[in-house]
């Protein structure tokens, strides 16, 4: 490791006047002119300083980075988990993992496709009602005149913390098909289906409903045409029931978290704005039109953004609540790239899918942080 | 928002310096008036109607929060034939902790969960995990905050890359370092790796560069060294960003999931999270066993639970201070 030693070449300091012109608490030169030159090296903190982040070096460098390394390389394998991918024993096949998931006709890209598809409709569905049920809590939670606000964010924010393994079981258990929901709806007449083990696009089952089109049997260009292998029927058949139920699972359970950010947010915003739209004798309404939400569209950004970069990442509720199952509908990219490898064997197939979803993310992430930062950055608040 | 900040009442330092005393005046006697009536409503109230409707509608979306958990936990005392009876009961028709007897292996053994092993392992995790990261993200948040070395910038934009990747991506190569480094399916894979992470490190370095300089440049010129002054002058002063990072990480790691399931396979290395996701998992065969599952997963969330209501505020700080995460 590279330490950096002090420096040598500056200039001799006299002994004993470690505290250079600005002694504290005299009025100096404001301190972030100090950080930014850094004075000749005090004894040894070029040495502390790398002491004191190695073990964060260490760690995040060889669990990390250096997967991420040897991800690439084994995406490039055709490795069955078997032998040492490092070794010359797995079959190098170039690009032909990422072919078979993006340009080749076939189970694979199908699946990928299907996974694609799947999540899409995920983050479609998930970021505006989670972004939604987030403002209008807190904006519920903001109320001055409500009494209990306290207990009120509590019940909204505890789903937040707990495992998202024993919320997946505990919806599990409510959406059975003779489960609590379906008992509740039965009450006002509804017959629900069987939650998890519907497979129907909710948009295919509304058009068919129509008499659009037949779910059964699609027919003309929805059917004719096809892109990675799905036809655009598929494309276009929306989240399947079963899947709907991990999204309100995701609702339920992010926009405590979401709320607490809008609710900072809010009272952010200076009593002088509120106080004087009220002496213009504005109404609610208008309050909330004209001075709230427009204060609030940094932050509405931002709870889009980190919805958009969350969703993609759906994994533990997939695991739990079906696997891929029923028919595939609830197959995300994460899912598919774990499965990929550790049920198929396929690791570079896996390592393969893994790294397109990462380009994905990042590329959401570096677009919200450039987004941010055009935007002046909110203390805090810079990722 | 520091991880100091509390719900504070907003200073009026705001204002843009064209506000005259009448106004001002006129001000303090209007907070004053709406002090005396025990809020601050900057509109007038609500009429009745409007106010019922609202009550009742924050008191419908208040038990769409609270019922599943309300559920899981009447569920838990029933029989299994009961639990599929009547899954909305809030009463157990014929009450039994039988459940619990069997996670707890008082009675019969639960097939296929080994629940002390599990909450062993967990407990294990979680507890050298919050060490490790307590530690490490302090040390290295107060290098990059406070330490002048050579390569200081580009290890903090590191850590803001490393916080840009998503821990799914990684589920795949994360298990071939494990597997070539000869540790996988070892409690080594398990809790190294999760030692450091990144958003801690974020949150300490926010925080002390919070802390006014003097305080440590009084120590040196005292004659105490960059450890001494880090070790006993600057960690004491840092106790309400201790506890969050305490929490938060001790909220991750006992809720982890995905890392534990890409490093080990053999039922020993089970947690909370990876037992109860395989015993549950394929939900699709119907509600068998039910009030087992829903005793596990209650059992497995308590002590957050009982965190988060000892020590509310610094899970408030600790979702406002961007540590964001699923």
């Amino acid at each position: 490791m590279a330490l950096s030693t002090t420096r040598a070449r500056s200039a001799p300091r006299t002994t004993g006047a470690p505290g250079e012109p600005d002694s504290p608490g005299a009025a100096g030169t404001p301190p972030t002119a100090r950080d930014r030159a850094p004075r000749t090296g005090r004894r040894g903190e070029g040495f502390w300083g790398w002491l004191f982040v190695s073990p964060m070096v260490i760690v995040l460098g060889l669990f990390l980075v250096l997967p991420i390394l040897m991800a690439l390389w084994v995406s490039l394998l055709h490795w069955d988990g078997q032998s040492n991918p490092f070794s010359g024993q797995a079959d190098f096949v170039g690009l032909d993992n990422y072919r078979a998931l993006l340009t080749e006709d076939g189970l694979d890209r199908t699946l990928f496709a299907t996974s694609l598809r799947n999540n899409a409709y995920y983050v479609l569905l998930t970021v505006p009602l989670q972004t939604i049920v987030a403002l209008s809590l807190a904006l519920i939670v903001n109320q001055k005149i409500l009494r209990a606000r306290g207990a009120l964010r509590t019940t909204f924010f505890f789903p937040s913390v707990t495992s998202s393994i024993a919320v997946s079981t505990v919806f599990l258990f409510l959406f059975q098909g003779s489960g609590a929901v379906n008992s509740l709806l039965s009450w006002i007449g509804i017959k629900g289906p069987n939650w998890f083990a519907d497979p129907r696009g909710v948009l295919s089952m509304v058009l068919g409903d129509l008499g659009v089109v037949d779910p059964e049997k699609p027919t003309g260009v929805l059917a004719d045409h096809s892109f990675m292998g799905l036809s655009w029927f598929e494309w276009l058949s929306g989240p399947s029931v079963a899947m709907c139920t991990i999204i309100l699972l995701a609702v339920w359970t992010t926009s405590g978290t979401f709320m607490l950010i809008f609710l900072a947010a809010l009272q952010d915003i200076p009593r002088e704005l509120e106080e004087a739209a009220a002496l213009e004798g504005v109404n609610r309404r208008q309050l909330l039109r004209y001075v709230t939400l427009p204060a609030l569209r940094p932050v509405l950004f931002l709870v889009l953004t980190l919805g958009l970069i969350s969703t993609w990442q759906v994994f533990d509720q997939v695991y739990v609540m079906g696997q891929g199952a029923p028919g595939n509908t609830t197959l995300t990219p994460a899912f598919l790239s774990y499965s990929s490898g550790f049920d198929n064997a396929d690791f570079g197939q896996g390592a393969a899918i893994a790294f397109i979803l990462l380009a994905l993310i990042l590329c959401l992430t570096v677009f919200q942080r450039w987004a941010l930062r055009e935007r002046g950055e909110r203390s805090g608040r810079k990722r | 928002m520091t991880a100091t900040g509390t719900d504070t009442d907003r200073s009026t330092d705001r204002s843009t310096g064209r506000v005259t005393d009448t106004d001002r005046r006129a001000e303090r006697a209007r907070r004053r008036a709406a002090a005396r009536a025990g809020s601050r409503p900057v509109l007038t109230r609500f009429p009745v109607p409007a106010r019922v409707l609202g009550y009742g509608l924050v008191v419908g979306v208040g038990l769409l929060y609270l019922l599943p958990f309300a559920l899981q936990l009447v569920t838990g005392f029933k029989t299994d034939p009961d639990a599929a009876a009547h899954p909305l009961a809030l009463l157990p028709t014929t009450p039994t902790t039988a459940a619990y007897q069997r996670l707890f292996g008082l009675s019969e053994s639960a097939q296929g969960v080994p629940f002390l092993r599990w909450l062993s392992n967990s407990a294990l995790v979680a507890v050298l995990v919050t060490a490790g990261r307590v530690l490490f993200d302090s040390m290295a948040g107060y290098a990059l905050a406070r330490l002048r070395f050579r390569g200081r910038s580009l290890l903090f934009g590191f850590v803001l890359a490393v916080m840009a990747v998503p821990g799914v991506a990684l589920l795949i190569p994360k298990f071939l370092v494990l597997n070539t480094f000869g540790i996988f399916d070892t409690y080594t894979a398990m809790i190294v790796p999760l030692l450091v992470d990144a958003a801690g490190i974020f949150i300490m370095k926010q925080f002390f560069e919070s802390v006014p300089r003097e305080v440590e440049e009084a120590a040196r010129v005292d004659g105490a060294g960059v450890f001494r002054v880090f070790w006993s002058v600057v960690l004491p002063m840092a106790r309400p960003a201790l506890i969050t990072l305490t929490i938060l990480s001790f909220q991750g790691s006992w809720n982890e999931f995905t890392h534990f399931l890409v490093a080990t396979q053999s039922g020993q290395y089970e947690t909370l999270t990876t037992g109860l996701a395989r015993f549950v998992s394929g939900g699709l065969g119907g509600g068998t066993q039910y009030p087992l599952k829903l005793a596990a997963a209650l059992l497995s969330t308590l002590p957050v639970a009982a965190l988060f209501f000892c020590f509310q505020r610094y899970f408030v700080n600790g979702a406002n201070s961007g540590a964001v995460k699923e």
